[in-house]
């Protein structure tokens, strides 16, 4: 019998973590330190030894089991005891009626849970799954969370505590945080495609284009909505049609064009990499068949360049659901609105309030972008 | 009939065709020669417009190519080119259906056509319709890349290097099945390649190029018995020009009146596999019968060597 490597450090961390760090932490109100908490004494007895059995178990099978679906099924069932866990933590120590009180999870609680996560996402990579088998994952997964949550298991613990505070804006940022993301997109594909066709046409352009796109990803993105406020900021000045329009010096307005600009090279550079993966003698013969330059385009060499392209559109759309929530900072609004709340109030719930629905946007997009890329790539070059 | 006047293509200073006139006979199989970076492929281009001439023009049976706009034009005009261009990420079916779609024919016709195709090419329209180009084995996707060119039965088929990339093996068969489409379909073709024993073998006439221009533009034979230049000699090989010459000529042509002795020869064998033939058996006379067994003649050691002198 062979010890799995993974499974010994992830065994590790969370046998260290479980012994050594609280499970959860017990606050009277939102903003002062806490006390820690392990598991047996928030729990039942029972349920307390149950919870570490069922770990026991798991981390068996991590070190010593190779079938890639029993380890799955360990890792899967370690997420749910252990959220479940916090939940009946959460329930157990909050007095009846008191909505001042907040029970957040603890270090220990973060370790397990990253560590059954890593080894569900490496049992799943063993299996191989296909681009369908991955996108329904992902569906039962965020459709159980939202059971869960919709349900009320979570609503004891801090984080639930905040989106109760919080819910009327909640949908509003998050629903903002998406538009800003897609619509940066839609505007970067609108400009970045094109833009990478020609670049393939015209090798002179594709050196200076690529040149100036790669600076601009350089500029760290506080300092480019700065460099953006005053240019529009005259230009609402200048066309009321434009301050009409919502474009000031701030909020939404320098928030889209950053990203927007950001977006261009991931957009560009994968465009003009898919097309030059398209051999030469494969658009040559499109044209001997008589095909028009256009139909050659749309027929022969985007179709071909598509998965490419996909896989640009997936870094854009990744990176865009993360670099908005800095444009909460200009006013632009999104999910980052309640991370730099929270930092400013200290109140670290509100901060994982906004941080945690953009860590599985941003998680999402990669994984239906992914398999998008997959199932459009016909043709194995 | 094509007719190429005086086409010139200059890249800046250098002409890569320069100033080539010639004349291509309606059912023939023109086969135009050179070393790479001759100007072969280039001219062929500019018969279906590929390349626009820098000067001269191209006449199809009368008619001045640039009298069409470029991509009607070509869909008249079958093209198949080395390693295929075969679109990797259509079917099978879907490759071949490309010029008729473009012409706008309606589904059934295509799917006849399609399938009718590629039982031509020997490829079962059940088993390699609904397959990509990468799942077929490289002989296959060059029939394809053909039975593709065909699609429409155009009159003229241009051939860039199109077995260039096949083992020699699967070479021979496809060369083969040129002859047959030629006598099938009646199709005039126009074949670029660097290889002098493909240009031997499939040529009515062959063009020997060399730095933009036409060197010699003759029947196989006249290349090896009166090249116009050293540089033809040179391409057509001195050392082996008999034996080539021999390849040149079938049995049934040479065949001298008489009853003859020894083993029987088909009369569409080559006088070179003849004469191999009689080296093996060690014997100095052969009989030519038909293919359905009738004596067309005898053939001798001697009567064959003289056959390969100019």
């Amino acid at each position: 019998m062979r010890l799995d490597r993974l499974g010994a450090l992830l065994t590790a961390a969370g046998a260290l973590a479980l012994l050594t760090l609280p499970f959860v932490v017990f606050k009277a109100n939102r903003i002062v330190p806490g006390d820690p908490r392990t598991l047996v004494q928030v729990l039942p007895a029972w349920a307390a030894f149950g919870c570490y059995a069922l770990l026991l178990a798991v981390a068996l099978i991590a070190l010593a089991v190779g079938d890639a679906r029993v380890r799955l099924v360990a890792a899967l069932a370690g997420v749910v005891v252990v959220a479940l866990a916090a939940a009946a933590a959460g329930n157990a120590l909050t007095p009846p009626g008191n909505r001042v009180v907040r029970i957040a999870p603890g270090a220990a609680w973060w370790v397990l849970m990253v560590s059954l996560g890593l080894l569900a996402t490496d049992a799943a990579t063993r299996m191989r799954p296909g681009p369908a088998l991955r996108v329904l994952s992902l569906v039962v997964s965020l459709a159980v969370a939202w059971l869960a949550l919709a349900h009320g298991t979570f609503d004891h613990l801090s984080i639930m505590r905040e989106y109760a505070v919080n819910a009327a804006r909640f949908a509003h940022e998050a629903a903002r945080h998406v538009s800003l993301a897609g619509g940066s997109l839609a505007a970067a594909l609108a400009v970045g495609l094109p833009l990478g066709i020609l670049c393939h046409r015209l090798p002179r352009l594709r050196g200076a284009v690529l040149g100036v796109l790669n600076v601009i990803q350089t500029i760290p993105a506080i300092a480019l909505f700065g460099i953006l406020m005053a240019p529009l900021a005259l230009l609402a000045a200048a066309w009321p049609l434009a301050a009409a329009l919502g474009i000031r010096g701030i909020g939404a307005a320098p928030a889209v064009v950053a990203l927007f600009l950001y977006s261009l090279l991931p957009i560009v550079a994968n465009t003009v990499a898919g097309l030059r993966r398209v051999s030469h003698t494969t658009v040559e013969a499109a044209h001997g068949m008589g095909m028009t330059s256009a139909q050659v385009l749309t027929g022969i060499e985007l179709p071909l360049a598509l998965p490419v392209i996909l896989t640009g559109v997936r870094v854009v759309l990744v990176q865009n659901i993360g670099m908005v929530t800095v444009a909460a900072l200009i006013g632009g609004g999104g999910l980052g609105t309640f991370v730099f709340q929270g930092i400013g109030q200290t109140a670290i719930d509100l901060v994982l309030l906004g941080a945690i629905p953009i860590v599985a946007l941003a998680f999402s997009a990669a994984v239906l972008l992914d398999a998008l890329a997959e199932v459009m790539d016909r043709a194995p070059q | 009939m094509i007719t190429i006047e005086n086409l010139t293509k200059r890249y800046g200073a250098t002409a890569v065709v320069d100033g080539v006139s010639m004349e291509i006979a309606g059912n023939s199989l023109t086969v135009i020669v050179g070393t790479s970076g001759s100007g072969k492929s280039t001219l062929l281009r500019m018969v279906n417009r590929l390349v626009e001439p820098s000067s001269g023009r191209v006449l199809i049976d009368g008619h001045d190519t640039r009298d069409e706009p470029a991509h009607l034009l070509r869909r008249r005009i079958g093209y198949a080119i080395q390693g295929h261009g075969l679109f990797p990420h259509r079917t099978v079916a879907e490759n071949i259906a490309t010029v008729p779609r473009l012409l706008g024919w309606d589904a059934g016709r295509i799917r006849a056509r399609v399938e009718e195709l590629l039982r031509a090419f020997q490829l079962d329209p059940a088993v390699y319709a609904g397959q990509l180009p990468h799942q077929l084995s490289g002989g296959q996707q060059q029939r394809v890349g053909v039975a593709r060119a065909l699609a429409v039965e155009p009159a003229l088929l241009l051939m860039d290097e199109p077995f260039g990339a096949l083992d020699p093996i699967i070479r021979a068969k496809a060369q083969e099945d040129l002859l047959e489409v030629r006598r099938r379909f009646g199709t005039t073709i126009v074949l670029v390649t660097h290889d002098m024993d493909e240009a031997f073998r499939l040529g009515d006439r062959v063009a020997v190029m060399s730095e933009g221009r036409v060197l010699q533009y003759d029947r196989p034979a006249v290349l090896l018995t009166r090249p116009a230049d050293p540089f033809v000699s040179r391409m057509t090989g001195i050392a082996g020009r008999a034996l080539r010459l021999l390849t040149l000529i079938s049995a049934g042509e040479a065949a001298i009146p008489g009853a003859g002795d020894g083993p029987e020869v088909v009369a569409s064998a080559t006088l070179h596999d003849v004469l191999s033939e009689l080296v093996w058996r060690g014997v100095d006379s052969v009989r030519v019968v038909d293919a359905d067994g009738t004596p067309r003649g005898r053939l001798t050691v001697a009567a064959i060597l003289a056959r390969g002198r100019p």
